[in-house]
């Protein structure tokens, strides 16, 4: 399965959505390729599963066929957890 | 890359900025104090925020301001910067922000490292409040150095 990460400069918060969704992704058991990127190589998330970003690039994001996961608090692993759970319909 | 270790200068505490703006260039300013960034980055930073929005605050109280790898970034830092009074960034969930962070990243090829150190330390959501608490330099070391 292939999960982006995505923010404004590709580093900082797409950063920490990577590294905790990581985290989390392991303890579900789930593997799962993660990689942050920036809104300008949007291409890279072209044939992903599923977005994570923040509530403010989804519109620039646009049409998609990943599942888009809005997370709000982005060092709350129990967020992450229950979003990430409820999209991939374990 | 590791975070740098987190010197004094890297820290203000107890600042009074009127706006998110100038909590960030204060912060950029600290960047710069600490010989990570030229001044020009608090700009960038600044400017990533008014082109994206209030994203860069990222979880209840904590902002991580940023702008990419360039030519103003001298080395990989970090900079930490409290507030007295909180301010708001117009972020619909995570205002208002009492603790600054700033980055300053040579290459985004190899901060992945650094960011997950950034995560140990904010994973326990205790740590917002007691950098908040903090009263001195030596306080938020001791906060930011216990997951190593």
């Amino acid at each position: 399965m292939k999960i982006v990460a995505i923010c404004g400069a590709g580093i900082g918060s797409s950063g920490i959505l990577k590294v905790n969704a990581e985290r989390v992704l392991k303890k579900l058991d789930i593997e799962a390729e993660v990689t942050a990127v920036h809104l300008d190589s949007l291409e890279m998330a072209r044939d992903a599963q599923v977005i994570l970003t923040s509530a403010e690039f989804v519109e620039a994001i646009g049409k998609t066929f990943a599942d888009i996961i809005v997370i709000e608090n982005l060092f709350d692993t129990n967020e992450l957890t229950q979003k990430l759970e409820a999209s991939l319909g374990s | 890359m590791v975070l740098p270790a987190l010197t004094a200068e890297a820290i203000e505490i107890g600042a009074t900025p009127p706006d998110w703006r100038s909590a960030v260039r204060l912060a950029g300013l600290v960047l710069t104090r600490a010989g990570a960034a030229k001044p020009e980055y608090a700009d960038e930073m600044v400017r990533m925020i008014e082109e994206h929005g209030p994203y860069v605050v990222i979880a209840p109280g904590l902002a991580l301001a940023h702008a990419r790898p360039g030519p103003a970034v001298l080395a990989d830092g970090l900079a930490i910067v409290t507030l007295a009074e909180p301010v708001n960034f117009g972020h619909p969930h995570n205002d208002p922000v009492s603790v600054v962070l700033a980055i300053a990243i040579k290459s985004a090829d190899t901060h992945l490292a650094a960011i997950a150190q950034l995560a140990n330390v904010f994973n326990d959501s205790n740590a917002i409040e007691a950098l908040t608490a903090a009263t001195s330099a030596a306080e938020v070391q001791e906060i930011m150095g216990g997951t190593e």
